[in-house]
C-alpha cells in the first residue's frame, strides 16, 4: 500500500515541474515582450534572462527530485 | 537506482529508462570501493583529456591566424572572459581560472555524454554537488576573508522598513544555505532527465507501429538535449559568478 501511495505521491510532484514552466515560459514572453521594444538593449540583458530562467527552474527541479525520492528512495 | 530486475519484465520497456545512470567498475564485477576504476572515473578522465587537448594543445602553436581548434579555445576564453568580468567586476577577473575550470569541465563533460552508449558524468548528483559545494564553501570563506562581518550584511537587507528585516534575513539566510543544493541539482536535474526522456522514446521504438515517430521524437530530443548541455552549462557558471560578486561587493 505504501508503495503505490508514493507513486501517487510522485505523480502529484509531477505537476510541480509543469508549474515551473509557466514560471520560466512568463520569465522568457516577458522578456521577448521588452526586447522587441528596445531590441537595442536586449543583447545586453541575456545573462539576467538566463538567471531569472535558472531560478524559475530550480523550483520545478526541486519538485522533480521529491518525485525521483519518492520512486527510488522512500 | 534502479535495481537489475527490471530488464528482465515481461511486456514492458526492453530496458528501464535509469539503467543507464548505474555506476559499472570497468573490470570485474567486484564491490566498487574509493580507488576502482568505474564508468564514472573513465569518462571524467575522457572530459579532462578532451579539455587538455582542445584548451593547451589547441592553442599552443600561436597562429595569427588561428585554425578551427584554436578558435574554439579562444572564442571560450574570451566568452568566459566577458561573463566573469561583466559580472563580478574588474576585481572578479583573478578568480577567472577556476570559473573558466568549470565551465569547461561541465560543458565537455555534458557534450561527452551524449554520444551514444557515453556514460553522462554530470547527471550524478556526486559529481555535481561536489562542484557546487566546492563554490558554496568557497564564496562563504572568501566573503568573510575580504569582507569581515560585513559580509553578514548581505541578510540583513537595509533598504526594507525595520519591521521587516529579522523577517527577511531569515528567509535570506534559507535562501544562501538552499544555493548548493539548488545548483547542483539543476544541472544534474536537468542532464539526467533529459538522458532519461530519451531513452523512454528509444523504448517506445521496439513497437514497430510507432517506431516512426519514437525515432522523430529521439531526434527531437537529442537537438533539445545539445542545447540544454550548453545552456545548463552556461547557467552553472553564470550562478558562480553571482555568488562570487556577492562575496565581493555584499551591500544589499
Amino acid at each position: 500500500m505504501e508503495g503505490e501511495l508514493a507513486h501517487i505521491g510522485a505523480g502529484i510532484a509531477g505537476l510541480g515541474t509543469g508549474l515551473a514552466a509557466l514560471g520560466v515560459g512568463n520569465v522568457a514572453a516577458n522578456f521577448l515582450a521588452g526586447a522587441l521594444r528596445n531590441p537595442s538593449a536586449a543583447a545586453s540583458q541575456t545573462a539576467t534572462l538566463f538567471i531569472g530562467i535558472a531560478f524559475a527552474e530550480a523550483l520545478g527541479i526541486f519538485s522533480f527530485l521529491i518525485a525521483l525520492l519518492l520512486m527510488f528512495a522512500v | 537506482m534502479a535495481s537489475d530486475a527490471h530488464g528482465a519484465e515481461e511486456g514492458g520497456l526492453v530496458f528501464h529508462p535509469m539503467d543507464q545512470f548505474i555506476v559499472k567498475p570497468l573490470f570485474g564485477d567486484g564491490p566498487i570501493a574509493f580507488y576502482s576504476l568505474t564508468n564514472v572515473t573513465l569518462w571524467l578522465a575522457i572530459a579532462i583529456a578532451v579539455i587538455f587537448g582542445l584548451l593547451v594543445l589547441g592553442s599552443s602553436k600561436r597562429a595569427i591566424v588561428p585554425t578551427r581548434m584554436q578558435s574554439i579555445a579562444e572564442l571560450s576564453y574570451g566568452f568566459i572572459y566577458k561573463m566573469v568580468e561583466d559580472i563580478c567586476g574588474k576585481d572578479g577577473v583573478k578568480f577567472f581560472p577556476y570559473i573558466m575550470t568549470l565551465f569547461m569541465f561541465i560543458v565537455t563533460a555534458n557534450f561527452l555524454g551524449l554520444i551514444p552508449t557515453a556514460f553522462t558524468t554530470t547527471s550524478h548528483f556526486a559529481v555535481t554537488m561536489v562542484l557546487a559545494l566546492a563554490v558554496f564553501i568557497g564564496v562563504t570563506v572568501l566573503g568573510f576573508v575580504l569582507n569581515g562581518t560585513k559580509f553578514l550584511g548581505l541578510f540583513w537587507v537595509s533598504s526594507a522598513p525595520l519591521g521587516l528585516r529579522p523577517i527577511l534575513a531569515v528567509i535570506e539566510l534559507i535562501s544562501y544555505f538552499v544555493r548548493p543544493v539548488s545548483h547542483s541539482i539543476r544541472l544534474a536535474g536537468n542532464v539526467m532527465a533529459g538522458h532519461a526522456v530519451i531513452k523512454v522514446f528509444a523504448g517506445f521504438a521496439a513497437v514497430a507501429l510507432i517506431s516512426p515517430v519514437s525515432i522523430l521524437a529521439i531526434t527531437a530530443m537529442y537537438g533539445l538535449e545539445v542545447l540544454v548541455a550548453f545552456i545548463q552549462a552556461y547557467v552553472f557558471t553564470i550562478l558562480t559568478c553571482v555568488y562570487l560578486s556577492d562575496a565581493l561587493h555584499p551591500s544589499h
